[in-house]
């Protein structure tokens, strides 16, 4: 290679980093200030916002899992996350499956009626959902909350494997039909593994989503002993108002995140391997 | 062989069908249905008035300034996230490797990691934190200008009604980037490598291998986000209402969903906010089927 050529070429990776690097400092600074801003007392906080505290406060940290009940939060969303995306997943790839690789009458009719289900404004659905828990009995019942959060996942996890079958390759489906497999056999022996990666890229979304959610929890789960961690994050922010205990809310947002970071990071890596090891 | 072929057809799709119908399905049904009512809500008596919630939407000029916003939402969030997201994905996929080979960037992990941090955020949370961000007289936003010797530029970001629709728009491009992102990351890697290495052999440079053969090979997924995007500046109903209570000032605002919460819990008319739910829907459909229209290609199988 020519030295101009090379030289073009590392200053273009230069401005590379350099724009990647100002997006990753806008990305990070509110976590980072979430960090900062748990360590600080309430007067810290609002005196001078961008300082460092002058000692780190870790009872804020304490006060937020015991007062405001981050920890018994924590353990109901992982329940209620963890159900879920089981659910959403296993019913999710089997319906995007045969809805990417057969065709019959009902395909289009039924794929359509799925990305229905993401165009809807849940505000229209949710006084009558509301009915409709209540007469099933699972109102403030973790299962229900499972049940409703699986279906309301299914639309985006149907939508977007339905595209990621439908590019995977036919022939080895196929060959592994003509070896007697059967076609649940093609599926989980086949199709299934060949698809883990687009599993994975939809299970951190689901993951992420259901982790986040808010408008559904809370009007299907008013109970406070099983409030999620967004519910009870969102009850610490707003309904405490002008009492509003911002060195705990600090510290309870960073328990919440925690471990969410540290799920995606630990994905992350296998994540990594399957999507950008193709253009290594 | 037929015989199993339907069966397995039904059998893979009936769970999923059964648990969207009684959950998402029948709910939206009856929200239609109430669209018809006078049903004030939980309780209470609806009867059914024919048309008059529908007459009364094309004379509710709230309802028409809302939509207005919608529209501006519509037609700033999806261009400016995908922009943003598009280049920043191919900056990580493409602009390092080895020995003038295509390849990603040094660090793209790290990269990758940061990026997706707004998107992890709890969305309630990271409203919540943003408004700090903005608030007038104590807003880290002001206080930088001040110190940055631009304090001519400080604002009340989201108390006036020209900035505020702004200011929240850009705190939704900054949690929507990240997760844009992902999926075109993923979507780039999933292009097969010799695709990209006859293309270089053949001259190409890395801005063209993006223009030429990446955009086009995950065009699918392009779309998808861009239809994911539009959905959520046709909703709204989390960012506006968390930021800007009570619709902003002056109204500037008031989307659509914020008007609809108002009409339901608020003034307690259950059924012509469901007018106004139905009316949304059939817009949020149409535009997904004009997008899906307007972008359709041939499938590309790899």
């Amino acid at each position: 290679m020519s030295a101009p050529t090379r030289h073009r070429r590392v200053a273009g990776q230069g401005a590379a980093h350099l724009a990647l690097a100002g997006w990753a400092a806008l990305a990070a600074f509110p976590v980072a200030w979430s960090v900062v801003g748990s360590l600080k007392s309430d007067a810290e906080i609002f005196a001078s916002p961008w300082s460092l505290p002058a000692a780190p406060r870790w009872d804020n940290y304490v006060r937020a899992w015991r007062e405001a009940g981050i920890g018994r939060f924590f353990a109901n969303t992982v329940v209620v996350v963890g159900g879920a995306l089981a659910l959403t997943l296993a019913l999710g790839a089997m319906a995007a499956y045969v809805l990417a690789r057969f065709s019959f009458r009902l395909n289009r009719t039924v794929r359509t009626v799925f990305l229905a289900g993401m165009v809807f404004p849940v505000f229209l659905a949710i006084v009558p959902l509301f009915v409709v828990v209540d007469a099933l009995g699972l109102l403030g019942t973790q299962a229900g909350l499972i049940l409703v959060l699986a279906a309301y996942g299914l639309p985006f996890t149907v939508f977007f494997l339905t595209g990621f079958f439908s590019t995977l390759p036919g022939s080895v489906a196929e060959a592994a039909l003509l070896d007697g497999c059967g076609h649940a056999g093609a599926f989980f022996r086949v199709m299934l593994p060949m698809a883990l990666p687009g599993l994975a890229s939809v299970a951190v979304f689901d993951f992420l989503g259901l982790w986040n959610g808010y408008l559904l929890p809370l009007v299907l789960n008013p109970d406070p002993e099983r409030y999620v961690l967004a519910q009870g994050l969102a009850s610490l922010a707003v309904t405490q108002g002008y009492a509003a205990d911002y060195s705990a809310l600090f510290a309870g947002l960073v328990l919440t995140m925690a471990p969410v970071l540290v799920v995606y990071v630990l994905l992350h890596r296998r994540l990594r391997g399957l999507s950008l090891g193709a253009l290594r | 062989m037929r015989h199993a072929r339907t069966r397995f057809v039904a059998l893979f799709l009936a769970p999923a069908l059964a648990l969207y119908g009684v959950f998402v399905l029948y709910p939206y049904a009856q929200g239609v249905v109430v669209s018809f009512t006078d049903w004030g809500g939980y309780g209470g008596e609806r009867r059914f008035v024919g048309l008059a919630n529908y007459a009364e939407l094309l004379r509710d000029e709230r309802f028409w300034a809302a939509l207005g916003h919608n529209a501006v939402f519509l037609a700033v969030l999806p261009p400016v996230t995908l922009g943003i997201a598009v280049l920043l994905a191919a900056l990580t996929a493409v602009a390092g490797g080895p020995g003038g080979r295509l390849g990603p960037v040094a660090g793209a992990g790290l990269y990758r990691a940061v990026f997706v941090m707004p998107h992890v955020l709890p969305l309630v949370m990271s409203l919540v934190l943003w408004q700090f961000v903005l608030t007038p007289r104590i807003g880290l936003l002001n206080g930088l200008l001040e110190r940055a010797g631009l304090g001519g530029w400080a604002h009340a970001w989201l108390g006036e009604p020209g900035t505020a629709r702004w200011a929240v728009l850009a705190v939704l491009v900054w949690g929507q980037v990240g997760f844009a992102y992902l999926l075109l990351l993923a979507a780039f890697g999933a292009v097969p490598a010799e695709c990209l290495e006859a293309a270089q052999l053949d001259g190409a440079g890395r801005v063209r291998v993006v223009r030429s053969i990446l955009l086009p090979m995950t065009v699918r997924t392009v779309r998808a986000v861009g239809v994911f995007l539009g959905m959520l500046a046709l909703d709204m109903f989390v960012a506006v209402a968390i930021l800007t209570p009570d619709g902003g000032p002056s109204g500037s605002t008031e989307v659509v969903a914020t008007y609809m919460q108002r009409l339901a819990f608020s003034a307690g008319r259950f059924g012509y906010s469901a007018t106004i739910g139905v009316a949304l829907t059939v817009l949020t459909l149409a535009f997904a089927l004009v997008t899906f229209r307007v972008t359709r290609r041939e499938r590309v199988e790899y």
